[in-house]
Parts: structure tokens; C-alpha cells; sequence
């Protein structure tokens, strides 16, 4: 194990993340904050309890999900895609480090910095609705799986992307959309019967259903599913980064 | 002398179906300056870039102090600094972070005693504290030898090291390579500059359209190919050369007002005199002479057939 290697690239990219801290917490605390105003106070306050809880509340666990998907995804890939953009890759390729050094490291400071983010944004919302954590080491649990799965994705989408435009795109196109439709300011058990099926097939549904468990003892799905799905994603993610080294896909002419 | 690199029968071709090398064999010597020469394309950088683990070979092996490069990459790569053709660096972190970081993504604990000797040595350490994007062209060439050096490397690959620096910093840059090799580093450069390639190396390799065309010492290669010759401006222009200096094979020149003598560099000591006594008794009179030798660029032209 290259121990100096790892640490020196996480140190890098935590230095990476505090000379731009303003962008990388200041505005996703911002736009959470709004969502509370918007959706917690003045909109909420005409919305009835969700599952025995207040409106306000209840979007807390799925609004600390959606900052921490799309910041983990954006984290990741733009730690592995500007190295290769200006081409001090060559460096790491060069380097006696191995693949899992290199993931550990960059998947590690990607993830580390949207656990910070989490529970910045946990933090911001106690102070606007009274907040209850039924289960906290599970909360930890979902949030550590959550922002290294997606921290993986985002490494993924990192080296296949070609172009800022993808690297953007993406996250933008996908992982937004499955994040907002994933059940953040809704239950899916309030939805049609076809859309919740569909819904079903939204990997976010179950993150945000688990995360949601471990603040207020209820999910759309049960634990054992959510743990399961987020595993099943983690595995599917770990075996497509195994085989883009494997084959140095877009690393290695 | 024993190879600290050995290559043996690397290929590759790229994704394109383009054929960048054939068949390389090579033997890099422990503690040697060795000049890699060929014209663009010729597949130089894909050649370092498979050594040094960037691009992968279709075929062969590659062994770095005994060390396989990728079986046991971690040993081969660790005892590797390289400097990439391209300027590729970083660029909002500042010069100390980034070369600090080098050396410990090569697995070296930190050193700043190491990482400020580096700096001073490539004239940087006034820039320590600068980011990297301010830096000009010649300096970010500095910075990447920097970084290659910051973790003590065995061996130091330089792709076209001069390329876009001054020639003041250029005589530095060379003075650094010989003092690296006096501490027992091995240097694998690729230069334009046949000149360079002239003045710097022990040994130079020719590669062209991805085959290693000759590898010679570099005194051993300018003495077989470097033809002389002697010219000789003539008081009068002579119409043609006369029977008595057959021997000599010369040439006239220049509507006859030059005489050309082509030799080699064995034993033509004794026959230049001949010629200047048989000049003599011909009562041919010449009012200047000089002699030339051909430069590692015409060897090359030569030896390839093409024009650089
Ligand atoms: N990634 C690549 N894909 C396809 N062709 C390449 C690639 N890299 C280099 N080549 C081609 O291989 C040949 C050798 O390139 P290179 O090794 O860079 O030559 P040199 O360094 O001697 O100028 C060139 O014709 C170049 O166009
Ligand atoms: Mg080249």
C-alpha cells in the first residue's frame, strides 16, 4: 500500500475543496435554506403531516439526500476529470500507485466532503424545524453509503465524460431528476399505483426511503430493501470502475 | 554494461489500427545519458509511455532494473522520474504544493529539505509561493522536471526537455543533466536538436517509423559516419583535376576554384601530407583551406533518407 500516495491526493483534494468553499457549501446550504422557506414554512404550513410528521420535517432527511447525490457526483467527477482535461494525469498513471489506491482516495475525499456537506445542511435545518433522529447510527450508515456510492458514480461518469458539457450534463440530466422524483418532497405511497411502480426503479427511492427510516422510524420501503438496493448500486458501481481499470478504458491508449 | 532498462520486442498499435512501434528491442545502461533521435512521429513518446506505464504495449516486455513493468509495477515505476513532451501541469496550486505532492505520490515521505534543493536547483524557488498557471512556458518545463526529480528517481525519462526554453535556461537545464548523471542517474532524453543529442549524450539511438534503426556510442557513430573534408580555395581555376592526384579522388568545385578532398578519420594523417606535397609538385596553388565534418544531421538524413 502506497499510504503517502493516498494521503497525499486526499489532502490535495480537500485542499482543492477549501480553496472554492464558498461554491462547494455556501451555495448548496443556501438553496437548501430556501427550500425550507419555500417548502417547509410557506408552503408547508398548508400541506398536512406525511406519515405522522410535519411537511417541514419530513422533506428534511430527502433534501440532505439530494445535496449530498449531487455533490458527491459532481465532487468525484471533476476530481478525476480536470486532472485528465489538462493532462497531469500522466503523473498518477505513472506513479507506483495502484487502481484501489487511487479510488480509495479520490472516491474518499469526494465522499468525505458530501458527509461534511450533509451534516452542514442536518445542522441548518434544526434551525428552522424541530428535528427527532430516531436511529442515528443508521443515519451515519445511509449518509457514509449514500455519498460514496454516488462518489463512485461520479468518479465513473469523471472518466467517460469528454467534455465539461458532459460533466455537467449528467449530473444535471440524470441525477437531479431522479433525485427530486426519488421521493425528497413526496412519499411514493402517495402516488398513482403506475407511478409508484415505476418510481420503484428510481435507485434514489431507496436511499432517501432508508435515510428517511433513520430519522423518523418510516420509509417507503422497508430497511432491509433500502440497505439491499444501496449495496446492490455500491456492487454495480465498484464492478464497472473494477473493469474501466481493468481495461484502462479512456485512461490508458 | 549491465541494462538497467531492457526492452524486448515491444509493439504497439494504437486504437486507430495505426502501427506506432515494431518490434522494439533496447537496452538503456546503468548511469548513461542515452538520446533518443527520429523525426516527428516516429514513435518516441509512445515508446517512453509504455516504459513508464501510460500506454499499453500489444506485445513484448519491459524491465526496469530487472523489475517488469507492469507485473511489478509498483518497484519498476517507483525508480522513475518523468517529463512529459506536453506542459501539463496543475494549475491553481502553487509550486511547492505541487512538487511536495509528487514526491509523496511516488511514495516518498515529505522532505522539504529534498523539495527546496529541487527548486533552487531549477530556479524556482522564488516561485514557490506562485500558482502554477502564472508561470511562463520555460518555467512550467522547470516545474515538470521539478516534480520528476522531487522523489530522487534511478532513472530520468526527458521527452523533448527543450522544447519552448530559452537557450540561456537551455545551458542550465544541461548542466543540471550531467551533474544528475555525476550522482549516478540514468537519462533517457528525445530531442529535435540533433546538436543536443550531439553534445549531451554517450549513446544515441535512431528510431524511425517505429523501428530502432541503429544504436551506437555517440563518438563510435560520428566517427564512422562523420565524413571529412578538406577544401581548398585555388589561386587559379583549374579546368580539370590532374592525372598525378588521381588517387585522391578529388572533386572540383565552384567553377573550379575549389578543390574537395573527402577522407576519413583512419590514418588520413599521412596521405593529407602526400596530398600537400603532390599539390605542390603539381604546382597547383591554393590560397586557403579549410576542413569540415558532417553533423549528426546529415549522419541522420543519411541514415534514414529523409529530410528533417
Ligand atoms: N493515442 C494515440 N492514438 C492514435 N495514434 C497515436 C496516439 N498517440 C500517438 N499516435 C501516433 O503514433 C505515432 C507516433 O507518435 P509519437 O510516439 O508521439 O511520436 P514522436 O514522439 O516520435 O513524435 C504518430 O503518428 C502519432 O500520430
Ligand atoms: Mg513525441
Amino acid at each position: 500500500m502506497n499510504r503517502h500516495a493516498v494521503a497525499a491526493i486526499y489532502a490535495f483534494e480537500m485542499a482543492r475543496w477549501r480553496r472554492t468553499v464558498m461554491q462547494s457549501i455556501i451555495s448548496p446550504v443556501l438553496s437548501t435554506t430556501l427550500y425550507f422557506v419555500v417548502f417547509g414554512a410557506a408552503i408547508g404550513s398548508h400541506i398536512p403531516q406525511v406519515d405522522g410528521v410535519s411537511y417541514g420535517a419530513f422533506i428534511v432527511p430527502g433534501l440532505i439526500m439530494l445535496s449530498v447525490l449531487t455533490q458527491s457526483v459532481s465532487n468525484a467527477s471533476f476530481g478525476i476529470y480536470f486532472p485528465r482535461f489538462t493532462g497531469s494525469i500522466y503523473e498518477l498513471l505513472s506513479a507506483p500507485v495502484s487502481y484501489v489506491e487511487v479510488l480509495l482516495s479520490y472516491v474518499g475525499a469526494a465522499a468525505t466532503k458530501s458527509i461534511i456537506l450533509g451534516l452542514i445542511i442536518l445542522a441548518t435545518a434544526t434551525l428552522f424545524v424541530p428535528l427527532r433522529i430516531d436511529h442515528p447510527v443508521w443515519m451515519l450508515i445511509f449518509l457514509v453509503l449514500t455519498a460514496f456510492t454516488f462518489s463512485l458514480l461520479g468518479f465513473i461518469i469523471g472518466i467517460w465524460a469528454d467534455g465539461f458539457e458532459k460533466l455537467q450534463l449528467v449530473p444535471l440530466l440524470i441525477i437531479t431528476p431522479l433525485a427530486f422524483l426519488g421521493g425528497s418532497f413526496y412519499s411514493i405511497n402517495m402516488l398513482p399505483p403506475l407511478w409508484r411502480t415505476i418510481s420503484l426503479f428510481n435507485p434514489v427511492v431507496y436511499l432517501i426511503s432508508g435515510f428517511r427510516w433513520s430519522f423518523y422510524g418510516q420509509g417507503d420501503v422497508s430497511l432491509e430493501v433500502s440497505l439491499l438496493m444501496t449495496f446492490g448500486f455500491l456492487a454495480l458501481f465498484i464492478a464497472i470502475v473494477a473493469w474501466i481499470f481493468r481495461t484502462g478504458y479512456r485512461l490508458k491508449a | 554494461m549491465e541494462a538497467i532498462i531492457s526492452i524486448r520486442s515491444i509493439s504497439k498499435t494504437y486504437a486507430t489500427g495505426f502501427k506506432a512501434l515494431d518490434q522494439v528491442d533496447l537496452d538503456i545502461r546503468r548511469g548513461e545519458i542515452f538520446a533518443l533521435l527520429g523525426p516527428n512521429g516516429a514513435g518516441k513518446t509512445t515508446l517512453i509511455s509504455i516504459v513508464c506505464g501510460l500506454v499499453r504495449a500489444n506485445t513484448g516486455q519491459v524491465l526496469v532494473d530487472g523489475h517488469d513493468n507492469v507485473a511489478d509495477y509498483r518497484a519498476a515505476r517507483a525508480m522513475i522520474g518523468l517529463v512529459p513532451q506536453e506542459l501539463t501541469t496543475e494549475a491553481f496550486e502553487s509550486v511547492w504544493d505541487t512538487v511536495s505532492f509528487s514526491r509523496r505520490l511516488f511514495g516518498k515521505a515529505p522532505d522539504p529539505a529534498h523539495i527546496e534543493k529541487v527548486l533552487k536547483d531549477l530556479s524556482l524557488w522564488d516561485k514557490r509561493h506562485s500558482r502554477v498557471m502564472t508561470l511562463s512556458g520555460g518555467m512550467k518545463r522547470r516545474l515538470l522536471i521539478a516534480k520528476a526529480l522531487s522523489h530522487e528517481p534511478r532513472i530520468l525519462f526527458l521527452d523533448e526537455p527543450t522544447a519552448g526554453v530559452d537557450v540561456a535556461l537551455r545551458a542550465g537545464m544541461w548542466d543540471l543533466v550531467r551533474s544528475l548523471r555525476a550522482s549516478g542517474v540514468t537519462i533517457i532524453l528525445t530531442t529535435h536538436y540533433l546538436e543536443e543529442a550531439e553534445e549531451m549524450a554517450d549513446r544515441i539511438g535512431v528510431i524511425d517509423k517505429g523501428r530502432i534503426v541503429l544504436v551506437e556510442d555517440k563518438t563510435a557513430l560520428m566517427r564512422k559516419l562523420g565524413r571529412k573534408q578538406l577544401i581548398l580555395q585555388l589561386a587559379q581555376p583549374l579546368e580539370e583535376v590532374p592525372t598525378a592526384l588521381a588517387r585522391y579522388h578529388l572533386e572540383l568545385a565552384n567553377g573550379g576554384t575549389e578543390l574537395i578532398y573527402s577522407y576519413d578519420d583512419k590514418g588520413e594523417r599521412g596521405s593529407l601530407a602526400e596530398l600537400l606535397q603532390d599539390l605542390g609538385r603539381a604546382q597547383i596553388v591554393f590560397r586557403d583551406l579549410h576542413t569540415t565534418q558532417s553533423s549528426l544531421e546529415e549522419i541522420f538524413v543519411e541514415l534514414i533518407g529523409t529530410k528533417r
